[in-house]
């Protein structure tokens, strides 16, 4: 996952105040995050920097713009599709997985 | 259907402090966003404004935030909707919207857009691997949700946006590596910059960034640098190890809903990109469409605070809740503006708004 990630304890302007601990799924795996972060945010805590591939060279992705416009962080949550998931909030049991390409809706949709 | 005198649509600082003017004159206003909370990039603002006391200088822009916040939920005649994005702006006045999944309609005489802007990508090998992040981005995840973007961060662009996110990084406890410029000079506010090399950080003018490289994620970064002509001058490359390089390469403004109501689009490079042609009280060619703030032209927080109260002002005296109370304000928000846009910083923008405001483009009077 190469680089060092933490979450922030000591800064000079800004208290966290995190919501309570959380567990959820990502890719089978059970991590933890907190209450009111988006999944990005906790992904990116637990060291998940890639979120889903490209849909044509299968590159990986991570998120750019965090505010939901620019489509770079789209993931399966609890079976849907193309979640922005730098905007959506993290909740308890969700089940994150990495999106390949472009996902698929299914054919009850 | 519910019916408004005004809708303003986005609340971040322009749509905050529109919905807060036009509130004050006594509209019925509906201010929606589509964020589960108001404030839009200010909630990760952690610096002190510039300008003078009137534009809050020497406050920091989450504590402006909530100020604002404040002051709308004190005003019964403003509602708030919130997770709720603009799909339609049509002639008849209606605004169809995706409000907490649900498909609704509303009815509003005048709409005032502040939808902001997003931010500019650059072009480079390597540049969609993860751990490339815009520089707004990466203040979300430390300044909103306290976790650090990563070990050694790069910077691309010497602007305003550049060094202030480069400071905080440092003041998250992050290594910025050094801050690359592609022009010959520094493009921010040199109190700015004087602060990061204080802290030992470089700033490397006619430099950029060439290549990011990584198996799944970003390890390291090739950078260079550029001539006169802004050529990569040969030999001058060399490898640094980075985990994030961090874009603050400009903005540019979020018009898509302006285009869909058929404004007249103008491209201004000056204020970013494509933006709705504006007379002087900042309404489009679509007489019931105002904008305000970043969706008008990149500019400052500050400016588009006072924007957005230009705006809800003058959208407010069309609905004929003008008083001597209203045309005070209306003079007050333009000499601020036009003093936050003086001397040789606001060169850019005064000639850029010249631009967008002219009619030759258009055969307009």
């Amino acid at each position: 996952m190469g680089g060092k990630v933490v979450r922030i304890k000591e800064h000079p302007i800004l208290k966290f105040d995190r919501g309570k601990e959380l567990a959820f799924f990502f890719d089978g795996r059970e991590l933890l995050g907190h209450e009111g972060e988006t999944i990005a945010a906790a992904l990116h805590a637990a060291g998940v920097r890639e979120l889903s591939t490209s849909a044509v060279l299968h590159r990986p992705r991570g998120f750019f713009c965090a505010i939901g416009t620019c489509s770079s962080c789209l993931m399966v949550v609890n079976g849907v599709p193309n979640v922005r998931v730098c905007v959506e909030r993290l909740a308890a049991g969700m089940i994150v997985e990495t999106q390949q390409g472009r996902g698929d809706l299914g054919a009850s949709v | 259907m519910h019916r408004y005198d005004i809708c303003v649509i986005g609340g971040g600082p322009a749509g905050l402090s529109a919905a807060k003017a036009a509130g004050n004159a006594g509209a019925k206003v509906l201010l929606i966003d589509e964020n589960d909370r108001l404030g839009g990039q200010l909630i990760k603002q952690t610096h002190m404004f510039f300008g003078s006391e009137k534009q809050q200088a020497g406050t920091r822009g989450i504590d402006i935030s909530s100020q604002l916040v404040d002051a709308i939920g004190r005003m019964p005649n403003v509602e708030v909707y919130l997770e709720c994005a603009a799909l339609g702006l049509y002639d008849d006045k209606v605004l169809t919207m995706l409000h907490k999944k649900r498909y609704e309609k509303i009815v509003a005489t005048k709409f005032i857009v502040a939808t902001g802007a997003s931010e500019r990508m650059l072009a480079f090998v390597g540049n969609d691997l993860p751990g490339v992040y815009g520089a707004g981005a990466v203040q979300t995840l430390m300044n909103v949700y306290g976790v650090s973007p990563g070990a050694r961060v790069l910077m691309i662009g010497a602007g305003n946006i550049g060094l202030i996110v480069s400071y905080q990084l440092l003041q998250a406890g992050v290594n910025v590596v050094a801050i690359l410029e592609a022009s010959p000079h520094i493009g921010g506010y040199l109190v700015h910059a004087a602060k990061v090399r204080r802290a030992g950080v470089p700033i490397l003018t006619s430099h950029t960034i060439k290549e990011a490289y990584g198996a799944r994620a970003v390890e390291g970064a090739t950078i260079c640098e550029l001539d006169e002509k802004w050529q990569v001058r040969p030999g001058s490359e060399r490898k640094i190890a980075v985990d994030v390089v961090c874009l603050a390469v400009g903005l540019s403004p979020l018009t898509d809903l302006l285009w869909q109501a058929d404004c007249r689009m103008i491209h201004v490079t000056e204020l970013g990109g494509h933006v709705a042609w504006r007379d002087a009280n900042l309404c489009t060619s679509q007489g019931h469409i105002y904008i305000a703030g970043d969706v008008a032209g990149v500019e400052e927080a500050s400016s588009a605070m006072v924007e957005g109260e230009l705006a809800g002002l003058a959208a407010a005296k069309e609905l004929g809740l003008a008083t001597p109370a209203l045309e005070l304000g209306l003079s007050e928000a333009r000499e601020q503006l036009r003093a936050l846009r003086s001397g040789p910083v606001g060169d850019k923008i005064r000639t850029g708004l010249a631009l967008a405001q002219s009619g030759e483009v258009f055969g307009i009077a």
